[in-house]
């Protein structure tokens, strides 16, 4: 070890990462030491789900083998260790994100997240009508008449909850579509965003396109009309700094499985005044002031939407997640991303009979590609790169109206992350190379 | 299960990339080319029965039309079949998908006309054993024909669907005529 230490942020801003660095990194990460069909697995589906770090699977452990109880309740000592792991796992997230304690709710992922937000506002509607709850609800309330705004390029988890949300409260749903290159059409949502708006729903970056959406924009169109905003991060937060107060959105959600953590925890971002007055979406143990036989008052965020018995120790291990990006540094997973996703476009434009979808190479996205290859079916595609031992993503990725749009009925994606150099962009990009000639297409 | 020329002559039809995977992979190499023998790439180009529109159910046959979708790849096909006195007279489809789900619908349309239903019943019976028999169950030629060529996809558990939706379908469909 030596004397002389620099401190982190230093480091962070005056080194850039490289190969040698990321097959350090790979050291933490055990699944990925190892040979599928006889060849090192070279792992390009992240954008799926990431694998864990060491120190992330450790602090799971570590909680079963030392902490585990309930939380919030019981006056013994596990429960306390439990209580303070599991709270302080709430803080190590919330300043990831820039928001406020109170401000970040546990769910089991984006998708939950996104649907708590739906049945909390049509519940709003249903309050508002019985006089319950805040003064507040009225405004939050969505009817006949009102307009709920997606986009063409969005997730079903980001479409779907929507939909039932416009067919629970009688709202009409619209979206805003996109240009050839994967972009939103910005003049058209600033025609589609009108005052009969009540709440714009989008993706930060997507997982098909890899566009990164302009949210400053939308959220001023947002602002203009008093619309709500709700911003899916599920491919944002896990690769760049999100500060959800500079974007200015209401509501934010992303999934702890592709930032490093355990399956079954994501977060809920939501602004302190709106998540204490919204009715809650599950109810039940540990989200209560006072109950009689008739009916019961809730506490505030954010607990008033954590309901029943938590995902203790997946809170925990995301925040281990957390401090394992931070550590590495957020802008400098970023800038290796960007890298590699241009060396993937760049790359795959250069194959005959490859379409890449989205952005042309040059153009700003996020470390993924997606493609189609002419004559061969992606599910083609992706046996031939398994055997290979190179694990994409095949099919739709959950955006079928998207696929709709472009023509496809699938595609290929490949999709990195901090622990993938650029020999794995290299093997990819030579193994599809020789995709349409084993298939004679 | 080794044959001594593993391979297809070379030609205009021969994959580039076998001798690499053998070289470098054996046992692997056999597998992809299991999954994807020359027929099933020949099928899933030149689809026999292929085209719905195009079609027409022989004038005093039963039909039965089914429509199949796998919602985790989007493969998606839609049979129909007619039946007179007893004997498949016609099997047609539209669809959408994979190398392996477009010939196994081809290969299904190709041998199972002129076929008995009992027959088409007990083939369709006989390829669904092979197929989710994870490579237990071995094909055999003489019931299965052409369609042997899909027992490679048994050991694929994620490709197994892939193989069978057509054949879903026109039991299905098989059914819907002889109701």
């Amino acid at each position: 070890m030596t004397a002389v230490s620099t401190p982190a942020s230093l480091l962070q801003s005056v080194h850039a990462m490289d190969n040698a660095e990321v097959l350090r990194i790979r050291n933490d990460f055990p699944v990925l030491d190892q040979l599928v069909n006889g060849k090192p697995l070279i792992y390009l589906d992240s954008g799926a789900t990431s694998q864990n770090p060491l120190s992330v699977i450790e602090a799971e452990q570590e909680f079963y083998e030392q902490r585990n109880a309930a939380v919030h309740r019981g006056a013994h000592h596990l429960a306390v260790e439990a209580t303070e792991a599991f709270e302080d796992a709430r803080q190590t997230v919330a300043d990831f994100i820039g928001a406020q304690y109170e401000e970040t709710v546990w769910t089991s992922n984006a998708t939950e997240g996104l649907n708590l937000i739906s049945y909390a506002l049509s519940n709003a509607a249903l309050w508002a009508a019985q006089g319950r709850g805040s003064s507040a609800l009225k405004d939050l309330a969505i009817g006949p008449g009102d307009e709920i705004v997606v986009t063409a390029m969005e997730h079903h988890a980001n479409l779907i909850p929507w939909q039932e949300l416009a067919f629970r409260t009688g709202a009409t749903l619209k979206h805003i579509p996109i240009t050839d290159d994967g972009a939103l059409g910005l003049d058209a949502a600033a025609e589609i965003i009108g005052n009969r708006t009540r709440l714009l729903a989008f993706t930060h970056a997507s997982n098909v396109l890899g566009t990164i959406n302009p949210v400053a924009e939308l959220v001023a169109m947002a602002r203009r009309v008093g619309a709500l905003v709700v911003l899916d991060a599920c491919q944002s937060v896990p690769h760049m700094a999100v500060d959800v107060k500079k974007l200015d959105v209401d509501f934010a959600v992303f999934s702890g499985h592709k930032m490093l953590a355990p399956t079954g925890v994501g977060v809920l971002y939501g602004k302190q005044e709106l998540l204490d007055v919204l009715p809650p979406f599950l109810t039940g143990g540990s989200m209560i002031t006072t109950v009689t036989m008739e009916r019961a008052e809730y506490l505030p965020a954010p607990q008033r939407f954590e309901a029943g018995t938590q995902r203790i120790s997946q809170a925990v291990a995301l925040a281990a997640a957390v401090n394992y990006l931070s550590e590495t540094g957020i802008d400098r997973i970023h800038a290796w991303e960007a890298t590699l996703g241009q060396r993937l476009v760049k790359g795959l434009e250069s194959i005959e009979g490859i379409r890449v979808v989205g952005p042309a190479s040059g153009a700003e996205r996020i470390g993924l590609a997606a493609f189609d290859v002419a004559g061969v079916h992606a599910h083609d595609v992706g046996q031939f790169l398994d055997d290979r031992g190179i694990a994409v993503r095949v099919g739709h990725h959950c955006a079928q109206p998207l696929h709709r749009r472009l023509g496809l009925t699938a595609t290929t994606r490949a999709s990195t992350y901090l622990y993938n150099t650029t020999d794995d962009v290299d093997a990819f990009l030579d193994a599809v190379s020789g995709v349409r000639a084993y298939f004679q297409a | 299960m080794l044959s001594s020329t593993p391979f297809p002559a070379s030609g205009p039809t021969s994959r580039p990339d076998h001798t690499d995977f053998f070289l470098e992979t054996g046992i692997s190499t056999m597998s992809l080319d299991q999954l994807y023998q020359q027929i099933i790439l020949d099928h899933s180009k030149q689809r026999h029965g292929s085209g719905l529109a195009e079609t027409q159910a022989p004038a005093g046959a039963s039909t039965g039309q089914s429509h199949q979708l796998n919602p985790v790849c989007g493969d998606e096909v839609t049979l129909r079949l007619a039946v007179a006195d007893g004997t498949v007279q016609q099997i047609s489809w539209d669809g959408a998908g994979c190398s392996i789900s477009m010939a196994s619908a081809s290969v299904l349309s190709e041998m199972g006309e002129g076929m008995s239903v009992a027959e088409l019943h007990s083939v369709i019976d006989n390829f669904r054993e092979v197929l989710r028999s994870r490579g237990k169950v071995q094909a055999d030629p003489e019931i299965l024909g052409d369609a042997a060529a899909f027992e490679g996809v048994a050991r694929y558990a994620a490709r197994v669907k892939c193989a069978m939706i057509s054949w879903v379908a026109a039991e299905d469909a098989l059914n819907q005529a002889t109701a």
